[in-house]
């Protein structure tokens, strides 16, 4: 509500309470589940809880009118990553009651790492867009806007990544066919 | 909107909800009449459903009082919150689906820019519940059946993806009615009296697809997620009554769904060629649901015909098939694609 108020007083712009409202619920509910995916006490739970963070990511970048990398976000993690998560998990073992403990000997380390993360990308976020607005009419971006930008001016960050990704590929390869 | 009719926002969208459940159960409903009660009947030389309505056809509100009526069990050791969301998981991923599929030229549910991408990634979804369903019943049969499943899905979803590529660089666009305005008003090799369908100029690709899709669905040769001789049936083994039937219903309301997919992609959706008649006309709206689901049950009706009449495949056998087989030959026909593409 604090941010709506915030928003009124000093708008030129005016407040899009509908979409206001939208991301507020959905940040609440992404905030309740990443708090459950590390405290839930099955795993099996917590991999659960991760889709609810990941499907309420996806659904803020299309509040933002990012539509395709939503529908990307959906198909990699939560149709590809989560489900082999799910898979390692049921195939290696899944525990059905809370009894055997997930380990959390590293919390402090962990807990030091998502602040870091944390201020690392609220400074970027802060620095690159400051006081910027929405458009008041947020007409979803074209992929072919999207597909122009990565073979235009970001090709060799693309190509890097995707150099590393094949690197990554064929050392998973040669880990599983050890002979 | 339909036939010079304007209704306001509210009322367009109140009609896209009731149309959309319209759109997943009327498919699955004929489905399970046409194919499963009549079609695989008169192929093992019976009957089928006679007694209820005239040739059966309330057979299948007979079938849903039944399993309204029994009990909802939860099995004692089953993780009861997730054993019983998954069903709806399952359900929503179906609903999802026909979100982008148009049927007319005003009858869509959502008109998305990348909606060819998009169908993907909500496809995929359902291989969680799946596995959600598997896991949560605490039993060995669901859990190995739900494990199955997720690896089909995966294995198969690459050889999908990749078959659908040939048909959106030849259209040039992402968005179902784009793709379905390039069938209609293409041409093959300057030769217009049929449009263009992808089914001609992409025959590798829809081959790939259909074959992709018999896995995804689960249906035989590819059943092995439900394997009754191995696996009781799977990951449905503890559900009953109404969570059943949700099962039951998405089992044949996605081999509508993506029916319509392919209908869509590959024979021109809801339209007939452009050179035969005008499709911006509004008669459009009220034939094109017709055309798209003569469409439908021509695919289902394959789809269910290799369903009752192939043994099923061996679990490595299905994996050595998607990966050594499907994913080089689609790989290809996105190359070819692509050079003729550029060529002419």
């Amino acid at each position: 509500m604090g941010v709506l108020l915030a928003a009124a007083q000093n708008a030129d712009a005016p407040v899009l309470v509908a979409e206001n409202l939208a991301f507020g619920m959905i940040a609440a509910m992404m905030i309740f589940a990443a708090i459950r995916v590390v405290s839930a006490a099955n795993i099996v739970h917590a991999a659960v809880y991760l889709v609810l963070v990941l499907a309420g990511v996806a659904a803020q970048f299309i509040l933002l009118g990012a539509e395709f990398v939503a529908i990307t976000q959906v198909l990699v993690y939560i149709g590809a990553i989560v489900v082999l998560f799910l898979f390692g998990i049921m195939l290696t073992k899944a525990p059905m009651e809370g009894e055997e403990r997930a380990g959390r000997d590293n919390w402090a380390l962990g807990a030091f790492t998502s602040l870091l993360l944390f201020g690392l990308l609220g400074y970027v976020l802060l620095d690159g867009f400051g006081r910027d607005k929405l458009p008041e009419a947020l007409a979803p971006t074209s992929t072919g806007a999207v597909s122009d930008a990565i073979f235009g001016g970001y090709l060799i960050p693309f190509e890097v990544v995707s150099l590393l990704l094949l690197a990554a590929l064929i050392g998973a390869i040669v880990i599983a066919r050890r002979d | 909107m339909v036939l010079a009719l304007h209704l306001s926002y509210w009322q367009v969208s109140a009609l896209r909800s009731v149309g959309i459940l319209a759109a997943v159960l009327l498919p699955a409903g004929t489905f399970v009449y046409l194919f499963l009660f009549k079609m695989v009947s008169f192929m093992q030389s019976r009957l089928g459903p006679m007694e209820a309505g005239p040739f059966g056809s309330m057979q299948l509100l007979a079938e849903v009082g039944k399993f309204l009526q029994k009990e909802d069990i939860v099995p004692e050791r089953a993780d009861r919150k997730l054993f019983k969301f998954a069903p709806y998981l399952v359900v929503g991923t179906v609903l999802l689906v026909y979100l982008a599929v148009p049927f007319g030229p005003d009858m869509w549910f959502a008109n998305l820019n990348g909606g060819v991408f998009y169908l993907l990634a909500v496809s995929s979804i359902s291989a969680l519940g799946v596995l959600i369903a598997g896991w949560s019943s605490a039993n060995k049969y669901a859990l190995i059946g739900g494990l199955r499943a997720a690896g089909q899905l995966i294995a198969y979803e690459l050889p999908m993806v990749l078959a659908v590529i040939g048909v959106v660089i030849q259209a040039g666009t992402m968005n179902l009615a784009g793709i379905v305005a390039a069938q209609a008003g293409g041409s093959i090799f300057g030769f217009d009296g049929i449009g263009n369908p992808y089914a001609i100029t992409q025959i590798v690709g829809l081959c790939i697809f259909l074959v992709a899709v018999q896995a995804e669905l689960g249906q035989t040769p590819f059943d092995m997620p439900i394997a009754e001789s191995e696996l009781v049936t799977g990951y449905i083994t503890d559900y009953s009554g109404l969570r059943f039937m949700m099962f039951f219903i998405v089992e044949f309301a996605s081999a509508g769904a993506f029916a319509a997919v392919a209908a869509t992609l590959f024979l021109g959706g809801w339209t007939v060629p452009a050179a035969w008649a005008d499709l911006n006309s509004n008669w459009f709206n009220v034939i094109g649901p017709i055309i798209m689901l003569t469409k439908m049950l021509l695919i289902g009706g394959l789809i269910f015909f290799v369903r009752f009449t192939f043994p099923r495949f061996r679990e490595d056998q299905l994996q050595r098939l998607a990966w050594t087989v499907l994913i080089p030959i689609s790989l290809l026909n996105i190359l070819a694609t692509t050079v003729l593409k550029v060529a002419f």
